[in-house]
């Protein structure tokens, strides 16, 4: 396996101006014979979508929800960054790069990055034009507001409901083209194998989810942007039916799957209240622009919490640890997420936690209420207090609310070059499905930008040039190809629908979510990777001989959907322990415990680490790691000080 | 708690569906709705039986995949949630508890608990967008847009499409629905070129749906996860009456 960045050459500034003349393109007439078919219609396939059909491309997209407006994006809340510098505080297109490629903790590629903060500005004038109705200040101009790991205010939002506001200016955008008849829009269909010819990405597999029928189709290149695999741990913030089955089944197909252990924790979300909890809910980061996070400084207290035997306001002011700003002085509660959320472990573990479970600290939003009004603190976060108070019966207004670290998106990806290409020629990702812009950690509002980076500025421009090169003919699915992966994919249907053994998909999902969280999530150790490794072993063997899968494969079957999923995550579960043991240094979201500095921060090793490890799957036996080096020409490696 | 679940069993939408009846011993007031009813599938699956279908996703109150009507009310005993967010807190032990798909002609009973609302989708096709390609925009600050006019816009665009407003209306009307977006683009500067044509086309598609009149009962919003006002009603019926009055 061969891994071409394909990055441009010249200077850092000049590098996508340069490369989009360079690169090949389709002349309209022919444009209208190719097809492309886009699989995912969040914030990242909406926006290709879309936009290629503006182009004139004919497009075929699919989703497994029954609209595409209901994409996982649309939960997205704190909001979108963009190096507008509307408040003169100082942001630029350099600013941003190198805050992204710095909250990254190095490890991400410069040129991509550069293009992803050079692009940001295009996005909110297209979301504006759209209509989507970003906050304004009173004289009607755009507001913004600070999110972690940066120090100006970059970030454009619509109350807690940013994403929800950019996925329907997308699907906007793509109904658009569905009225026009360039898009086709397959809802309620499941991709479940690519198809290729001579090596190059020709068509997908997908079930019909309602009549169960297995559909083949067939087009000219296939980009996928389905999103992250966060739920490989059963509970995380993503909506329950994100997964990683296309993006797996793409890597068995001979994509390379990079830096699988670079997953994202975040500090601030609802703590698990059960054994029955089917999901943890996000308080987006940007309660921490007005939240104060703390615990009490006697475990004795505590303790207390603990047992309700007291509460938050019972303990007085010179009682109380704002852990972040006495750790952080500079950046206080507004460090990366990464190193936010290991702080708040640490404290845990110390026996500092404040509810039952002993996983749970506060963010507190007294100071900000007393300071503006809970009237300011309503408009700007209304909905997320809400839905906190819906949840845990709590008025946050009143009391301090109580959050833990969850899971919440994956770095990690499909490999992909400089063009979003992965390593099968004419299949492309985008999106959170793809690896390319955060690096080892991604900082808050960055991945909506980069989703809309992707499907809206940069796809257009580097899929012609793979197009420029194939052939008009009509794309056709009576092919050996076609029909040994319709069969595959219809022999594993019907062989997981035959299995009525002991196990429910989810028993099985949460004790692999349990391992992954336990052995692969806040810190790491090698012992505990090789012994995380093993017991997914003993899953996958579990769920060969034992799941049960109820009803038939002629339906709508929820519980066959998720078995095909869980059989994907039990393999990504054993790579990303496999890569993370591989990767012997500590860097934003991915902790070996083993290599830390003295004050507990995370240490990297340049060296010999400053590379994305990209996998390759083996049928036969173990994945091969490959590596891409990570050359920095502009940016000085240093160790991340939020001090 | 214990509950009794009286739950609509339909295998798919040719079938006629009748209620069955369930125990839940194990249920507990801090789960939400859904949690209850995953509970309730891995009962039936560890019994062999098959499981209730159901909608759902974010589980946030914000995609708008999950809602049935409970004990009568869609999304259920709680003010301002859809289905996902309501706890059973809001239920006593050994409550009995009725759960039912939306029922209306526009959006018909796939299985169990799950309904086609695509009907949604093809009324926002024949005209819910603004007319703008990528990469054609001007810069967003060129077009200031006073605070009161984006916020009221944004109490419409906050339509999360789950079709509880159409589940709640004796005319099974989808006013609601199309009046959020044609208020929210309205309302804006940038929705303005198209408004006349956006909102003769939405309207039409909408009758074309079978969905029934809006008789001004103000059920719709009661039930609205996201409070939409009927006043984004009264909107759409000017700018529909202006854009009758434009094309005479
Ligand atoms: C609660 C929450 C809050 C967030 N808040 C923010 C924020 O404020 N700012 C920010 O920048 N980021 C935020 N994020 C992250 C961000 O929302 C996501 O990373 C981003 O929206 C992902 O977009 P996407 O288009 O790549 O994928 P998704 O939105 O996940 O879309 C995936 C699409 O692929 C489809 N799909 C997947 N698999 C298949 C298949 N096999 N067959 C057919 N279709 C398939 C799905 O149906 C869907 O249409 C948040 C994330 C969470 C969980
Ligand atoms: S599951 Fe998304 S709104 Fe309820």
């Amino acid at each position: 396996m061969k891994l071409n960045s394909n990055i441009p050459e010249g200077n850092l500034q000049d590098k996508w101006q340069n490369h989009k003349f360079k690169l090949k393109l389709v002349n309209p007439a022919n444009k209208r014979k190719l097809k492309v078919i886009v699989v995912g219609t969040g914030l990242a396939g909406a926006s290709a979508a879309a936009s290629l059909a503006e182009l004139g491309y004919q497009v075929d997209a699919f989703t497994f929800h029954d609209s595409p407006r209901r994409a996982h994006s649309i939960a997205a809340q704190g909001g979108i960054n963009a190096a507008k510098n509307y408040h003169n505080d100082g942001d630029s297109v350099y600013r941003l790069f190198y805050d992204t490629i710095k909250g990254g903790d190095y490890r991400a590629r410069e040129a991509n990055v550069y293009r992803l903060a050079e692009v940001s500005v295009n996005i909110i004038d297209q979301a504006v034009a759209q209509g989507v109705p970003f906050a304004r200040e009173y004289g009607g101009l755009l507001d913004n507001r600070s999110f972690g790991g940066a120090q100006v205010s970059r970030t454009f939002y619509a109350k807690g409901q940013t994403g929800q506001q950019l996925l329907l200016g997308a699907y906007s955008a793509l109904n658009r083209q569905i009225s026009l008849g360039t898009v086709t829009m397959h809802n309620r269909r499941e991709m479940l194998d690519v198809v290729l010819i001579d090596g190059h990405a020709k068509g997908i597999i997908v079930r019909n989810m309602v009549t169960g029928e297995i559909e083949r189709h067939a087009a000219h290149a296939v980009i996928l942007a389905t999103g992250g695999y966060g739920n490989v741990y059963y509970l995380s913030t993503n909506a329950k039916n994100s997964n990683v089955t296309a993006a797996w089944r793409a890597h068995k197909k001979g994509a390379a799957f990079a830096n699988p252990c670079y997953t994202q924790i975040h500090p601030t979300c609802i703590p698990q209240s059960g054994e029955y909890q089917s999901k943890l809910t996000l308080m987006s980061e940007s309660l921490r622009n007005d939240g104060r996070v703390w615990v009490p400084k006697s475990k004795e207290t505590a303790e207390k919490v603990r047992k309700g035997e007291i509460t938050a306001l019972d303990i007085p002011e010179s009682e109380r640890d704002y852990f972040l700003e006495r750790r952080y002085p500079s950046f206080g509660n507004l460090v990366p997420r990464d190193v936010a959320s290991r702080a708040a472990k640490e404290r845990c573990d110390a026996g500092f936690g404040i509810v039952p479970t002993g996983q749970g600290v506060y963010l507190d939003f007294a100071d900000a209420i007393k300071r503006t009004s809970a009237h300011l603190i309503e408009e700007k976060y209304g909905n997320l207090f809400q839905m906190y108070n819906k949840i845990i019966d709590e008025d946050p207004y009143k009391m301090p609310m109580k959050i833990y670290p969850a899971v919440h998106y994956t770095m990690g990806g499909l490999w992909v070059d400089y063009n979003l290409m992965t390593t099968i020629p004419g299949l492309f990702a985008l999106g959170e499905a793809n690896f390319s812009d955060h690096g080892a950690n991604r900082l808050g509002a960055s991945a909506l930008m980069q989703g809309l980076a992707d499907g809206y500025f940069v796809i257009p421009s580097t899929i012609s040039n793979y197009l420029a090169d194939v052939e008009f003919t009509k794309p056709g699915t009576d092919t050996a190809e076609f029909d040994r992966a319709a069969k595959e994919v219809k022999d594993n249907t019907d062989d997981l629908t035959s299995k009525k053994g002991k196990y429910t998909v989810d028993e099985l999902h949460r004790q692999l979510g349990k391992i992954i969280w336990d052995k692969v999530g806040m810190g790491r150790t090698a012992e505990g990777l090789k012994e995380a490794i093993q017991q997914i072993n003993q899953i996958k063997e579990d769920f060969k001989k034992d799941v049960h899968v109820p009803g038939s494969a002629a339906e709508i079957n929820e519980a066959l959907e998720k078995a095909g999923r869980v059989q994907d995550f039990i393999e990504l579960g054993e790579l990303m322990a496999r890569d993370a043991l591989a990767r012997e240094e500590s860097c934003g979201g991915h902790f070996r415990e083993e290599h830390q500095t003295e004050e507990g921060e995370a240490l990297r090793n340049d060296e010999q680490f400053a590379h994305v490890a990209a996998w390759e799957y083996n049928a036969n036996g173990d994945p091969v790691r490959h590596q891409e080096e990570l050359i920095f020409e502009n940016v000085k490696l240093t160790q991340r000080s939020y001090k | 708690m214990k509950l009794t679940l009286e739950v609509w069993r339909q295998k798919n939408s040719e079938d006629k569906g009748k209620f069955e009846t369930y125990t839940l011993d194990n249920a507990n007031e801090h789960m939400s709705f859904l949690e209850m009813l995953d509970v309730l599938n891995e009962k039936l699956t560890k019994e062999g039986k098959d499981p209730v279908a159901f909608s759902h996703d974010c589980r946030e109150g914000i995609c708008g995949s999950c809602g049935c009507v409970i004990n009568g009310r869609p999304h259920g005993p709680d003010e301002e949630v859809a289905t996902c967010q309501l706890h059973m807190r809001k239920f006593e032990d050994g409550q009995k508890i009725t759960i039912e798909p939306w029922r209306a002609k526009g959006f018909p009973v796939l299985k169990d608990l799950v309904v086609d609302r695509s009907a949604f989708d093809r009324i926002m096709h024949a005209g819910g967008f603004i007319t703008v390609s990528t990469g054609s925009a001007v810069d967003a600050n060129l077009m200031p847009i006073p605070k009161a006019i984006a916020d009221e816009a944004f109490s419409a665009a906050n339509c999360i499409g789950c079709g509880a407003c159409v589940a709640a209306c004796k005319n099974a009307s989808a006013m609601l629905f199309v009046a959020a977006k044609v208020s929210h683009l309205a309302l804006l500067p940038q929705g303005q070129a198209e408004k006349t044509e956006r909102v003769k086309k939405m309207v039409k598609a909408m009758d074309q749906e079978g969905f029934g009149n809006c008789t001004n009962t103000g059920a719709c919003e009661a039930e609205c996860p996201k409070s939409i006002s009927i006043r984004h009603i009264a909107r759409m019926n000017r700018e529909y009456l202006s854009a009758s009055i434009a094309s005479e």
